[in-house]
């Protein structure tokens, strides 16, 4: 099932960023599938992106939305609001887990060999307030003298924008070398941090900061593909908590906001069958339950 | 003796269906008004505050 998820993981990004045409034309995709919101974080200003950003589009539709609403237009956010929440119902954090380019990069640095540290639990809770935040207050309310925000998740922490975006357009385009600044050298420091962190911690960007996996966590408790527990099998024998790629201890909280639903506490830990997938309130028995179930019936 | 009732929350998948309907309104609302256009005139323009340039 890892092996799946990889593959998965690999064709969303090649998928999310397929304009291979980008070396020649030194410029951003511009054609119809850039209306499309992409289920993960992926900026729309990097070269290759096909898809929208949809953290992006939000502050894109906050930032300007008086100017729009005093153009008699009621753009609000309603249709990428309405996309990530059908995502979210749908799928919730296991968007994160297997869509999600910057959160599969994260995983790629954690394989690097390095000495490994927990991300502490408290520092969750901050990207329910970057959400809230630097996604949607800030750049409703924080308005100049012509009515138009700021992005401010964009354009003052996001490492994403700076790998996939602010550094290819630098390469791409020589001109704008001229007119960095500051802002592009902190940015930078916050991107460098985070990959540095990914190497010793796992998906510390996703546990602690994203505010797109702050948003799917919120439906949690109702999402459609959900893993579940069934306390009479389990042992609380605490495996489940040694294979989690974001700490959680699924026998102790199997709602938890942080499960990106990877699977490898059903397929690499439980030994008991005590965690199955459920897709609409359906069991689903995956392959390698079925592989325990048949080597136990061999014992017997 | 009258049994009472056991109360019994919808299962989760029932309210991930009304959650899930709730933003399908939103999202129907959004390409209503046009909101797609204004994203996608947006998404084609490279902005360069957002990305740490300028």
């Amino acid at each position: 099932m890892e092996v799946i998820r990889k593959w998965v993981q690999t064709v969303a990004f090649l998928f999310m960023n397929s304009y291979w045409a980008f070396p020649w034309t030194a410029t951003i995709y511009q054609g119809p599938l850039k209306v499309v919101c992409s289920p993960g974080l992926n900026c729309y200003s990097c070269p290759a992106a096909i898809v929208s950003c949809p953290i992006g589009a939000l502050q894109q539709l906050f930032l300007s939305a008086r100017l729009t609403l005093g153009g008699g237009q009621l753009f609000l956010g309603f249709y990428v609001v309405g996309t990530m929440g059908i995502l979210g119902s749908m799928f919730g954090r296991m968007i994160c887990g297997w869509f999600c380019p910057f959160g599969y990069l994260q995983e790629l640095l954690y394989r690097l060999p390095s000495p490994k540290f927990f991300v502490p639990r408290p520092l969750r809770f901050v990207k329910y307030a970057i959400l809230l935040l630097t996604v949607i207050l800030l750049p409703l309310l924080v308005v100049n003298e012509f009515g138009l925000g700021l992005p401010w998740f964009c354009k003052y922490i996001c490492p994403a924008g700076t790998l996939e975006a602010g550094l290819p357009m630098l390469i791409l385009q020589p001109d704008l070398r001229q007119i960095i600044s500051t802002l592009f050298y902190s940015k930078l420091t916050v991107l460098i941090f985070f990959l540095l962190w990914s190497v010793v911690a796992s998906r510390p960007f996703c546990q602690t900061t994203c505010p797109l996996g702050a948003w799917y966590g919120l439906f949690t408790k109702v999402k459609f593909v959900r893993l579940t527990l069934d306390k009479a099998r389990c042992t609380n024998c605490g495996e489940c908590h040694h294979v989690c790629p974001m700490g959680v201890k699924f026998n102790e909280s199997p709602d938890d906001a942080e499960c990106i639903t990877c699977l490898k506490c059903l397929n690499q830990a439980c030994q008991f069958g005590a965690i199955s997938l459920e897709v609409a309130g359906l069991p689903v028995r995956s392959l390698d339950i079925r592989r325990l179930g048949r080597a136990d019936e061999n014992s017997d | 003796m009258a049994l009472k009732k056991k109360h019994q929350n919808p299962p989760a998948h029932k309210w991930s269906l009304a959650v899930g309907s709730f933003f399908l309104v939103l999202f129907a609302i959004g390409v209503a008004v046009d909101e797609p256009s204004r994203v996608l005139e947006q998404a084609w323009q490279i902005c360069l505050s957002c990305i740490g340039i300028g």
